[in-house]
């Protein structure tokens, strides 16, 4: 007998769920979001750490500091297994003060009751021998050697690609409009886009998942929106520093990180302010947020670049559950509804436990699953040429001859990756968006921020694929890159 | 591929197409090695005439003057390669640079004993002028909508703000005018417009469109994923936006022609020092950078006016280059001075002269002033400029004995006595 599971959510939580789903027998898994792609709610905007998990006080979050210790250690093997970029540099928390050293002394004591390895002090000296960029005016720091950083588009995206790679369904620009339930157990979803019938339901829907619970009868927790804002700078400029580190942290945040991408950029950030209810989708960057962390970025590097170098600012949305902890459950009322819930930070961390954690209560709940002895655990990435060895890139090109073309000249991203991106998002059952592009194969990320290929890509996408740019999206339903073709207005606009 | 070649020309927009064509001229074997997958650059998409005024003596659209130079290039045989991405740009050593490029016929690697860069510019971006919000469509910089408009037939908004009010910024206004477009705005940050005046009266007012001096956008509002509105505010003397005077201007489209920074990093990358002030090459009046035997020509140098100069200066690397090789990889030289910046001088190349050849100066004033002369202090060299303006930059030939005898050159404008 097939069973279904429908995930709400396409973040980097709702396909580690499924990604872990897919290995039963006999299982069918959907996942539906309202956005016309994966990774585009909290896992778009967020510092991109697997954190080594010496923040995360036992007592206080017991789940978060459980599944955080267990998702780093999963990273190690998914990085690899699904080709997602990543680097692992360590961190520092940097101390202005010897009283701010003291303040951050008791990580040490929860790292020794996690069992997170490479913790400890180190005072200026060494702080500055082993960062160079760091501000010599701190008083020393607290190192976690296992930090580590991903590229979380790149991840979801990979993620996805191996989950319906392995069975998995993705239902995407699809809203969730109900749940249905009957009998005291769960029977389906509604969406916009039809009616989803279900066994199991898991919400893992980021900044909405308590209004998710409450089409389930849930309502005991709300998530409220948090906004984070960053800046990244050009990849021309410095410093950048080797380790991740960040200024110490307070009640409401991991403090200010100062980091460089594993794209080469320099990224300061977030800020952490509260935002109303109705704020949910508020992704705006301020002057005064900027301005924020910067200064806070000034305390932790030796230097900053000047402001003219950041190449873009953006914002994201972080869901703060009440009480703080992340909200992992299976219900008995109604049966079959899942929770993976009020996943904040180090929700990127811990998100591989997550999925764990649901498909083992999925598991348990449904009774008889079999592994699967088909399963499949690899997925490679896009090949990028201007980094391969000479020999492997001329083969590729021989054989796809796009390949050869950059279109986009300060990430050297060719056609060929820009179509293997079109047709893998496709594959997926993701719309055809530019940001889709970007997010895959980190064309129009660069310096120009798309200003000389853009336009380019666009015509790439018309010619190939008869999309025209006044029907292209940005991202978003409604996001148009282009308005009409050219003379619309003197012709009165009869060909809109 | 393992022709000779003399010069590599990394770049075929009007500078690059002008150094190796006058390079094939004075006997120079030269590879043309372009990004795109035709010759021409930037001109392709600029249907505006005011091109070739001073080279030509006439006035041509972009297309028609970069034409005339392809045309040459084609009947000079020169090789060239197209949809040709330059990974890797090694000096090896005055006689040898290589480049690696990347192409749809696979990986070549050529190399020469000499480079002329010639790569253009790039348009600065949303960010970098510091407009915040969200981020939605319907923010683009001014070459991305001249693109889509005149190359592929595609208007990318039809209620338009401008902001900055160079001649990029201008030309576009009038672009979208032409197109039946509202435009509502050109917000320019500075007290006076950064372009030419006969552009403020062709493209602004003779279609009523207003000028917002000493306007900034701040941010940017939404709507259903595009752009709804800009938020525009006065700047007080420190170019901050003065709080309390932010003003809702509704808009579905921002184009951003905030001005050029040259294509440098592949010859920094490469070890060439870069000047902060021109964001190009240090250069001496050879047009060669600090690597001996690579020069550099066009907007990669520094952002010019006119496409006539970036035409000169490639056409001046050409020759250099020539010069360069029969010298047996060497040029001429006497010393290096290094050319300070005096009164009123905000940018200028070269940086170093020899005083063995006369000198090619272009550069930029700080402020405008009227009534001034550019000179070199202490020295019999002085060329009035009835208006100096930012916008406008100055180009003056020096002789060499003129700069031989001056043992520390200042250019500086000042006054006239």
């Amino acid at each position: 007998m097939r069973r279904r599971v429908v995930v709400i959510g396409a973040g980097i939580v709702g396909v580690s769920v499924a990604r872990w789903l897919t290995r039963f027998e006999g299982l069918e898994v959907v996942v539906v979001d309202k956005e016309p792609d994966v990774g585009w709610g909290v896992t778009k905007a967020n510092t991109s750490i697997i954190h080594p998990c010496h923040e995360e006080d036992p007592d206080r979050w017991p789940v978060r500091a459980r599944l955080c210790v267990r998702g780093h250690r999963l990273w190690y093997d998914w990085v690899r297994e699904l080709d997602i970029p990543s680097r692992w540099p360590g961190e520092v928390i940097v101390a202005r003060t010897e009283e701010e050293l003291g303040r951050i002394s008791k990580y040490v004591d929860v790292a020794r009751r996690l069992g997170v390895p490479g913790v400890r002090f180190v005072d200026r000296e060494e702080l500055i021998e082993v960062e160079p960029a760091v501000n010599p005016d701190n008083v020393g720091g607290l190192l976690a050697r296992t930090a580590g950083l991903i590229s979380p588009m790149k991840a979801a995206i990979a993620i996805a690609e191996n989950a319906a790679a392995n069975g998995a369904r993705f239902l995407l620009g699809a809203r969730v409009r109900d749940i249905i339930v009957e009998g005291g157990a769960v029977r389906g979803v509604v969406t916009d886009r039809g009616v989803l019938e279900a066994d199991v339901v898991v919400n893992a829907a980021g900044v909405w998942a308590d209004e998710v619970a409450e089409m389930a009868g849930v309502r005991d927790y709300r998530i409220r929106p948090r906004r984070g804002q960053y800046a990244v700078f050009s990849d021309k400029v410095g410093p950048k520093p080797r380790l991740i580190l960040h200024t110490a942290p307070t009640p409401k945040t991991k403090g200010v990180y100062a980091v460089t991408t594993v794209d080469g950029n320099l990224m300061v950030g977030p800020t952490a302010e509260d935002l109303p209810d109705d704020a949910r989708e508020a992704r705006e960057v301020t002057g005064e947020g900027i301005d924020f962390v910067l200064e806070q970025a000034a305390k932790i590097l030796k230097s900053l670049p000047p402001r003219r170098r950041i190449i873009r600012t953006f914002a994201g949305i972080r869901p703060e559950p009440t009480g703080g902890d992340f909200i992992i459950r299976f219900h008995e009322e109604p049966w079959g509804f899942v929770e993976a819930a009020g996943i904040r930070s180090p929700g990127l961390t811990a998100a591989p436990a997550i999925g764990e954690e649901v498909a083992r209560l999925v598991r348990e709940a449904l009774g008889g699953l079999v592994e699967r002895d088909d399963w499949v655990a690899v997925r490679e990435g896009i090949p990028h040429p201007a980094t391969m060895a000479r020999q492997e890139r001329d083969a590729l090109i021989r054989a796809v001859p796009e390949y050869g073309r950059i279109i986009c000249a300060c990430r050297k991203v060719s056609e060929g990756e820009v179509i293997e991106a079109v047709e893998r998002a496709r594959a997926l059952g993701a719309g055809l968006t530019l940001d889709g592009i970007k997010f895959r194969v980190g064309a129009m990320y660069g310096d120009c921020q798309g200003s000389q290929c853009r336009a380019h890509i666009a015509y790439l996408i018309w010619r190939r694929y008869g999309v025209p740019p006044w029907e292209l999206m940005l991202n978003r339903e409604g996001s148009r890159y282009a308005l009409a073709p050219i003379k619309a207005l003197l012709r009165g606009g009869r060909d809109e | 591929m393992s022709k000779a070649y003399d010069v590599l020309v990394m770049g075929g927009g009007p500078a690059g197409l002008a150094a190796a064509t006058k390079a094939a001229e004075l006997g120079l074997r030269p590879l043309i090695i372009e990004a795109r997958d035709r010759l021409g650059g930037v001109p392709l998409q600029c249907i505006h005439p005011g091109f070739g005024i001073h080279y030509f003596r006439e006035d041509l659209t972009g297309p028609e003057f970069v034409h005339r130079f392809i045309s040459k290039a084609e009947e000079l045989g020169i090789p060239t390669l197209l949809n040709a991405h330059v990974l890797r740009a090694e000096y090896v050593s005055p006689a040898r640079k290589v480049l690696e490029v990347i192409t749809p016929e696979g990986t070549r690697v050529v190399e020469a004993p000499t480079l002329i860069y010639a790569v253009g510019a790039r348009e600065r971006n949303r960010y970098e002028i510091g407009i915040g919000g969200p981020n939605p469509a319907g923010v683009m910089t001014a070459g991305e909508a001249q693109t889509l408009m005149d190359i592929y037939g595609v208007l990318p908004g039809k209620r338009v703000l401008i902001v900055g009010s160079g001649d990029v910024g201008l030309i576009m206004a009038r672009r979208f005018a032409l197109e039946g477009a509202e435009v509502v705005g050109v917000v320019e940050i500075l007290p006076y417009p950064s372009g030419l005046p006969r552009n403020v009266q062709q493209c602004l007012l003779d279609y009523g469109i207003p000028l917002y001096l000493r306007h900034a956008v701040v941010s940017i509002k939404e709507e259903g994923g595009r752009v709804s509105a800009a938020v525009v505010a006065e700047v007080g003397e420190d170019l901050r936006p003065l709080p309390g005077t932010e003003e809702v201007m509704g808009c579905d489209t921002v184009i951003i022609a905030t001005g050029l920074v040259p294509r440098a990093s592949t010859i920094k990358r490469m070890g060439a020092a870069i000047d902060s002030r021109t964001g190009g090459p240090y250069v001496n009046e050879w047009l060669e950078t600090s690597l001996p035997g690579v020069f550099v020509a066009g907007n990669a140098l520094i952002i010019n006016d006119y496409v006539d100069y970036a035409v000169e200066q490639g056409e001046l690397a050409a020759e250099s280059a020539r010069a360069y090789i029969e010298g047996g990889y060497s040029l001429p030289t006497a010393g290096e001075k290094r050319v300070r910046l005096g009164r009123n001088v905000r940018l200028a190349i070269p940086q170093y002269v020899s005083g063995l050849r006369d000198a090619l100066f272009y550069g930029r004033v700080s402020f405008p002033e009227d009534s001034v002369i550019l000179r070199i202090k202490g020295a019999p060299y002085k060329l009035p400029l009835i208006k100096a303006v930012p916008a406008v930059m100055f180009r003056a030939r020096v002789r060499a004995e003129v700069l031989r005898e001056v043992a520390e050159p200042v250019l500086e404008v000042v006054p006239r006595a």
